[in-house]
């Protein structure tokens, strides 16, 4: 398979602080991905790295084949790269629906579509995406007074609704309630499987990613630890000390 | 509902419409309050939907006045000699000079502001809260202070343009249709607008710039365009008032910064932002308390307005029409959820 994310040497620094220290990984086109660590071992910041969210201090990181460590976020989301938030982020005044319709595709609009309504077309993607995360009986609601796990549901329908050949998720299933986390689990490989795209995914449940991903990259204390499948990484000893050892 | 609406909407312009026959002595008075709505709708474009508060869109009003009266002028006589003699002296209009004058210069106005919007905002559409409120003012005092030290365009005098050619009560209700005429236009306009992706867009501006960046949207292109359609519609406005206040001078009138630059600040917060009505109620509530207080509270009028603006901004943040809307949240189409949803989440 072909790589469609190719991160080499990258470090970021925050003031004193080595976040990342000489990062290389690269994510398959079409499978899933995971990128596991102890907290505060620079998951988050490598994804903001790619991402365009901030400069990086040295390396190389290309989408496509093509270097996007010089570019802006809005840039790098209109490449087909999209990212959701640890900390989630939709707009709280706005109901499910509305967040849905604003997260339409905009590099794909022409100007004349950016001053149109929104479609029928439109409304029935948002409503299907919206019955496919489950909050479709919640679609009316003002989406700041969903629960946390929703709004992170949300946001993943939202990410979906924009068509992205990429998917970056930065802890699909924190503060989600344990019951719904399979079922979680399951929408996020259709996502994969059904719309063909492609998920790099952090996260911190090793249950959840050892049953998604092909391919797992381990941080710890801002440098790559280990890369593999899920069994090797199951098996490798730096792991089992350094990240699983701690819990 | 359905068939109450267009009548009531015919019935708003029927009375737009005979208003300055109904009160033909108030004719300045009821220009001056379109005016006041007319840049608390476009103030609310930014301020309201977009979450970017400008002190300095004054700086549209005025520009618009010397861009309109430089145009006119221009298009019939030299303009260093006609602001030489400050308007006086042989400088004459005929009819046919008069109304093709304003009608370019308004014109020229509308789209000399609105270029002068993309071009400002993209030096200060990276400030963000205060940083931006600031950024716009700064634009707009050093324009007044620019203006008036500028001879060719009249310096601290200002300029003097012809006064109506005809009877002054007809003269009156040009002005009146001109500016209500602007008014119904921009409503309407913004009524189809916050319809539209792009209204969804510059809420989402609102609501989480940062979030908005992360999904694509092209904010810069939504902010520098809703920047611009406003501007274009205050430097018309500015321009109405040029040729009917007949003189303006830069810092009183045209740049009036704690003037109308403040009063249309209050009109939107006083109706509610973020609303299609909200900068309309509160205008034209604005104004009539203004009149009002101007007419009886001689002395105390700029206490009034001030004590206004206080209990306004510490108690009322949300406007009249936020206050409705927390009392009235389904008339906006707001749905609380009532405990029938519980089960959303779960797998189906
Ligand atoms: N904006 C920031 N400013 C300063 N330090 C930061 C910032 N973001 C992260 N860090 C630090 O960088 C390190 C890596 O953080 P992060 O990437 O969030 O880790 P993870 O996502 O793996 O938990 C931590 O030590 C954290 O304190
Ligand atoms: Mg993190």
């Amino acid at each position: 398979m072909t790589k469609i994310i190719e991160v080499t040497g990258v470090s970021k620094s925050y003031g004193g602080v080595i976040a990342n220290k000489d990062i290389s990984l690269s994510v398959k086109k079409g499978g899933i991905t995971g990128l596991i660590g102890p907290n505060g071992s620079g998951k988050t910041t490598l994804f903001n790295s790619i991402v365009g969210y901030h400069p990086i201090d040295g390396g190389s990181i290309k989408f496509e084949n093509n270097e996007i460590s010089n570019m802006q976020v809005q840039e790098i989301a209109r490449l087909g790269m999209l990212r959701t938030f640890q900390q989630t982020r939709i707009y709280g005044e706005m109901n499910c629906v509305e967040n849905m319709l604003i997260s339409l595709p905009h590099r794909k609009l022409t100007w004349r579509e950016r001053f149109s309504s929104n479609t029928k077309v439109d409304y029935e993607r948002a409503d299907h995406l919206l019955e496919f995360v489950g909050l479709f009986e919640k679609r009316f609601l003002r989406s700041g007074s969903l629960s946390f796990g929703q709004q992170k549901l949300l946001e993943f329908a939202m990410a979906l609704m924009n068509e992205p050949t990429v998917l970056l998720l930065d802890e699909p299933t924190a503060g989600i309630n344990p019951t719904l986390i399979n079922g979680l689990i399951d929408r996020l490989k259709r996502a994969n499987t059904e719309f063909g795209i492609t998920l790099f995914i952090i996260e911190h449940n090793m249950r959840v990613i050892m049953n998604m991903a092909d391919t797992i990259y381990c941080l710890a204390h801002g440098e790559m630890l280990a890369s593999g499948t899920p069994d090797e990484i199951q098996n490798d000893q730096n792991v089992v000390d350094a990240y699983l050892g701690a819990h | 509902m359905i068939t109450q609406k267009p009548l009531f909407y015919a019935g708003l312009l029927a009375l737009i419409f005979v208003l300055p026959f109904l009160f033909p002595a108030y004719g300045v008075q009821l220009a001056a309050m379109w005016l006041m709505i007319i840049v608390a709708m476009t103030w609310d474009m930014t301020g309201g939907q977009m979450g970017y508060n400008s002190l300095g869109n004054i700086f549209f009003y005025g520009t618009g006045m010397y861009v309109a009266a430089l145009v006119f002028i221009g298009m019939s006589h030299d303009i260093g000699a006609y602001t030489d003699a400050s308007g006086g002296g042989s400088f004459q209009f005929t009819d046919a000079q008069y109304f093709s004058g304003v009608f370019f210069g308004l014109i020229a106005a509308g789209l000399f502001c609105a270029v002068s919007a993309v071009v400002i905002g993209m030096l200060i559409f990276g400030l963000r809260g205060p940083y931006f409120a600031i950024g716009t003012l700064a634009v707009a005092i050093a324009a007044g202070e620019l203006v008036s030290n500028w001879d060719w365009v009249g310096g601290g005098q200002g300029i003097a343009l012809p006064i109506y050619p005809g009877d002054i009560d007809v003269g009156k209700k040009f002005f009146y249709f001109l500016f209500a005429g602007l008014g119904v236009t921009i409503f309407i306009f913004l009524k189809w607008l916050y319809t539209t992706r792009f209204g969804a867009a510059i809420n989402a501006i609102r609501d989480d710039e940062e979030k908005a960046e992360a999904m694509g949207i092209h904010t810069m292109w939504y902010k520098l365009t809703t920047w611009a359609i406003s501007a274009f519609f205050v430097g018309i406005a500015g321009g109405l008032s040029a040729f009917q206040l007949i003189h303006f001078e830069p810092l009183e009138s045209a740049y009036q910064t704690i003037n109308l630059g403040i009063f249309m600040v209050v009109c939107v917060l006083l109706g509610g932002k973020g609303t299609l009505w909200g900068p309309v109620i509160g205008a034209i509530a604005f104004h009539l308390f203004k009149e009002v207080t101007w007419a009886y509270l001689l002395g105390w009028q700029w206490v009034a307005l001030g004590g206004l603006i206080v209990v306004t901004v510490v108690y009322f943040q949300d406007g009249f029409l936020g206050w409705v809307k927390q009392q009235k949240p389904e008339w906006f189409g707001v749905r609380v959820d009532n405990g029938s949803t519980e089960n959303a989440g779960t797998a189906k």
